[in-house]
């Protein structure tokens, strides 16, 4: 019987939160031993349909089955009883503890004494014998995001999970730790593990997935396509609903006078340890200049040294001519420099308070909002209620918690922010991680046209396809440094050229190592 | 795997329900917060009446004598606002710094220095006892106002610069607070050997109602003093600089979300400082309210922990000035009705257990509890 050798079984799923029918009686079948890609946009019910699987919510209706087996699922505690571990996109680990013991956390065994040594020596094994490299007693926050999955995998893998949902797992990985992730599922199918597969990257998907189930606004549009009968544009067809432009259109510009520039600066991480190197570059009006690179290398730091958050040890930073750095942050935002901060919740907004609160959250202390010493009510709400207008905010009104809003929302709801107070200079940090394609498109497209109102553009991202497809010159950061610099025109031919810098190696293939920084020429394209 | 199973539908047979409780994903109503309030109200006062119970006496009775003795007349009800005046400034002390969520647990201090602050004027003495009123009560509530902010400084300062706890700061300034006030009643401004000062001039005494009993008879024997005002336009200041002015705005957005604010541009250490010394000074005028408007002099005993009440009245009114008002009210009398009843535990009992039912009833807001039928399968 056929019914036999699935791992798991959702039938007739209905998931309903205010105003949203997020899961529309999907049915979803995941087989034994396979790699199965639940692709969608951004709000979907991809992650929604997983965790009612992993018991974090739970249903109207609609039945469950696990091998077979009927399956309530009340509490992610009932769902790892039954094997299924999920690995969320915000990985829920205590920093200030160790691997082992995050793996730990929660079990019952360890009784009272934590005999620590021994559970090392088995976490250590099963990180062996998945190939999950990690080492068990070093405290979580030493580790980088890739190996901080690996935990979380470790976890659920202790726990005997045999299905396996990873959550938008490579969202937060660089191209070659995503590599290194895909080797590593193929593994554990190999073993005999089910996996999950949480997506909007169609690439992605293509590679990795051994059957794809695409959900849309809360329905299935295909269920198990397999990726040899299928394509891309099918694929994004099957997502959106329409033709997905790949490309937005980009028109030649002549860049205008400098607006950044950007002078020997170097400066320190969090850790006290040098996270930019002598760095100088500028950035003229009308023009967006792609810092690519993989996550780590000075890109967060940059950000924060331009905008004030962060002190330089050498260098400065000038905007029109103006010194910027080492000032309080107000002096960047009052002359104009707008930032799209890599972390939209943990920085880019205050949570609990209303979306006119967030609108507001630079324009507060400035006409017309601001009357006298107070802030004029009336004129936030108009303020917001016409950005969330015009920037297409869903949301039931303006007083809502921007807790409650989706990644794409918020993404927009800080763009309308940024871009609504006319900058002359806009940071971009990764401002399409993690939206859906629409989205995407939509952020790309405010962009371009903030650059042809004549502003100047950093955007750093990971994802090198926006890069090039975006920027009128890319420079490539390695450990803290600018290692080349491409013009735009020349990006789509030299693109593994970028790829190869981006990873430390130049072109004969020597390793751009941190040690021996001196004894390494800088690769420049012309500029 | 099969234990677990067995065991899980075991137990889901004993029920034809079970009590579901999720995460709240949208907005609450806006009347369920006030209503949330009043029930964990009524259950506070239930559970008080079963403790009451089971002690011997009548729920009721006593309730109705509390309620007697703290509401029943003009002459208790002015007590009650007599005790509800440095509780209100307390409580606004306290709502202000919590919304920034400083933890300014050393109110209890703030107000002991700005007592001896205000003192200090009469008794140092910076003005002689000769000047007119309104010029000596101005100094003083001034005065109150700076020994409070300075108690509020230091741990402002230090948590700004050097991010030292605040809690650890501000509980122990208390200490220091009460040893400096008590250095000065046994030591310097003792009179004749007791631990109180000598009585200030008429001139800086807060005014009482009774005092114009003979233009208003209504008023005759009324202890309500000048102090419930200054509480009262406190609030109302309070209220707009929390809730419409740019500053205000500033400390709701440190409040919820640090790194945010820093990242709006706005300066954290500053505010830190101003709002602990706002926040003290308005503890250290509850201090000089309280020995103007009653007690007339400096001595030990002028605060029963009206600090630390300010603490439970700003959550209960949920760090809004507006509503510490009411709240106030409500622990002037309990503290009054305390007095008036055996074993006079009970009122403190009491406290307890309402702070206990309304933190507790903060969980409804943020989960949905339902009731669900018992599926089979």
């Amino acid at each position: 019987m056929s019914e036999a050798t699935l791992a798991v079984e959702m039938r007739g799923v209905v998931m309903r939160f205010p105003g949203v029918l997020a899961n529309d009686h999907v049915d979803f079948d995941l087989r034994e031993g396979e790699i199965h890609a639940l692709l969608g946009e951004n709000g979907a019910g991809k992650s929604t349909l997983m965790n009612v699987l992993a018991g974090m919510y739970r249903p109207e209706s609609g039945t469950i089955r696990v091998r077979g087996q009927p399956a309530e699922l009340r509490s992610p505690r009932d769902a790892i009883a039954r094997g299924i571990g999920m690995v969320h996109q915000h990985f829920m680990l205590v920093p200030s503890q160790t691997v082992t013991e995050n793996i730990l956390l929660g079990l019952d065994e360890p009784r009272f004494f934590m005999r620590l040594p021994l559970y090392e020596q088995r976490v250590a094994q099963l990180a062996q014998e998945f190939g999950l490299h990690v080492d068990p007693h070093c405290k979580v926050w030493q580790l980088s995001v890739g190996e901080q999955q690996r935990v979380e995998l470790l976890k659920m893998l202790y726990r005997g999970a045999h299905i396996l949902i990873m959550d938008e797992p490579t969202a937060v990985l660089a191209p070659q730790e995503i590599e290194g992730l895909f080797r590593v599922l193929r593994g554990m199918v190999a073993e005999g593990k089910s996996i999950v597969f949480i997506s909007h990257k169609l690439g992605e998907v293509m590679e990795i997935a051994d059957r794809i189930t695409v959900l849309r606004k809360g329905q299935v549009t295909a269920a198990g396509l397999k990726p040899s009968d299928t394509s891309a544009v099918e694929l994004a067809r099957l997502m959106v609903g329409r033709p997905v432009l790949f490309r937005v259109e980009k028109e030649p510009q002549p860049p205008g006078d400098a607006v950044l520039a950007v002078e020997g600066v170097s400066c320190l991480n969090d850790k006290g340890l040098a996270a930019l190197r002598d760095i100088s570059f500028q950035v003229h009006a009308g023009e967006i200049l792609g810092i690519a690179g993989v996550a780590g290398n000075g890109q967060r730091e940059l950000a924060d040294v331009i905008t004030g958050l962060r002190r330089c040890t050498a260098g400065r930073v000038l905007l029109q001519g103006q010194v910027i750095s080492d000032r309080p942050p107000r002096i960047a935002i009052e002359r104009g420099v707008g930032h799209i901060p890599e972390d939209r919740r943990e920085v880019g907004s205050a949570p609990n308070l209303s979306i006119t609160d967030n609108l507001i959250l630079k324009a507060y202390r400035k006409a017309p909002i601001a009357k006298g010493l107070s802030v004029d009510m009336q004129a936030a709400k108009r303020h917001a209620t016409h950005q969330r207008a015009e920037y297409e905010i869903i949301a039931p009104s303006v007083d809502t918690a921007v807790r409650f809003l989706s990644g794409g929302n918020l993404q927009r709801l800080i763009l309308a922010r940024e871009i609504s107070e006319g900058p002359g200079l806009m940071i971009a940090m990764q401002p399409t991680r993690g939206l859906d394609v629409g989205a995407i498109e939509g952020v790309q497209r405010m962009l371009l046209e903030l650059r042809r109102a004549g502003t100047a553009i950093l955007l750093v991202s990971e994802e090198l396809d926006e890069i090039v497809c975006l920027s009128d010159r890319v420079a490539v950061i390695y450990e803290g440094r600018i290692v080349g610099e491409i013009a735009g025109d020349r990006c789509d031919a030299e693109r593994d050229r970028i790829g190869l810098m981006m990873t430390g190696q130049t072109r004969d293939g020597a390793t751009q190592g941190a040690r021996q920084p001196e004894s390494q020429e800088v690769q420049r394209g012309d500029a | 795997m099969a234990t677990p199973e067995t065991a899980s539908s075991k137990r889901r047979a004993l029920l034809p329900f079970r009590v579901v409780v999720e995460p709240r994903i949208s907005d609450v109503p806006r009347w369920l917060a006030p209503l949330v309030s009043l029930g964990a109200l009524v259950l506070a006062l239930v559970l008080g009446g079963i403790v009451l119970a089971v002690v011997g006496g009548s729920p009721i009775q006593t309730y109705l004598h509390m309620a007697r003795a703290a509401f029943g007349d003009t002459g208790v009800f002015s007590d009650t606002l007599v005790k509800a005046t440095p509780i209100l400034l307390c409580g606004l002390a306290c709502s202000l710094a919590f919304r920034m969520k400083l933890w300014n647990i050393g109110a209890e201090g703030q107000f002991f220095l700005g007592a001896w602050a205000a003192s200090a004027v009469v008794l140092l003495p910076l003005l002689a006892g000769t000047t007119p009123r309104f010029v000596m009560l101005l100094v003083m509530a001034l005065a109150g106002f700076l020994g409070g902010a300075l108690w509020g400084f230091v741990p402002g300062l230090l948590k700004a610069k050097l991010n030292v706890n605040e809690v650890l700061t501000t509980l122990m300034m208390n200490y220091i607070a009460i040893s400096w006030n008590n250095f000065f009643i046994f030591a310097v401004w003792s009179e004749r050997g007791f631990q109180m000062s000598p009585v200030f001039p008429n001139s800086a005494w807060l005014p009482r109602l009774a005092d114009y009993a003979q233009q208003v008879p209504f008023f005759a024997g009324l202890t309500t003093h000048l102090g419930l005002l200054l509480g009262l336009i406190a609030a109302g200041i309070l209220w707009w600089v929390l809730y419409r002015s740019q500053w205000g705005f500033e400390i709701q957005l440190t409040g919820d979300n640090p790194r945010a604010a820093q990242y709006a541009g706005i300066n954290i250490a500053r505010n830190t400082i101003l709002v602990m010394m706002l926040s003290g000074g308005l503890a250290g005028l509850a201090g000089m309210s309280e020995i103007s408007g009653v007690v007339h002099r400096l001595q030990g005993a002028i605060s029963p922990g009206y600090g630390f009440t300010g603490i439970i009245v700003a959550w209960l009114a949920k760090l809004n000035p507006l509503v510490v008002v009411p709240v106030s009210v409500l622990f002037g009398g309990l503290i009054l009705a305390g007095r008036e009843i055996q074993p006079s535990g009970i009122a403190k009992l009491l406290q307890g257990i309402i702070l206990f039912c309304l933190i507790s009833s903060e969980v409804l807001l943020r989960y949905r509890v339902r009731i669900v039928r018992a599926k089979q399968g």
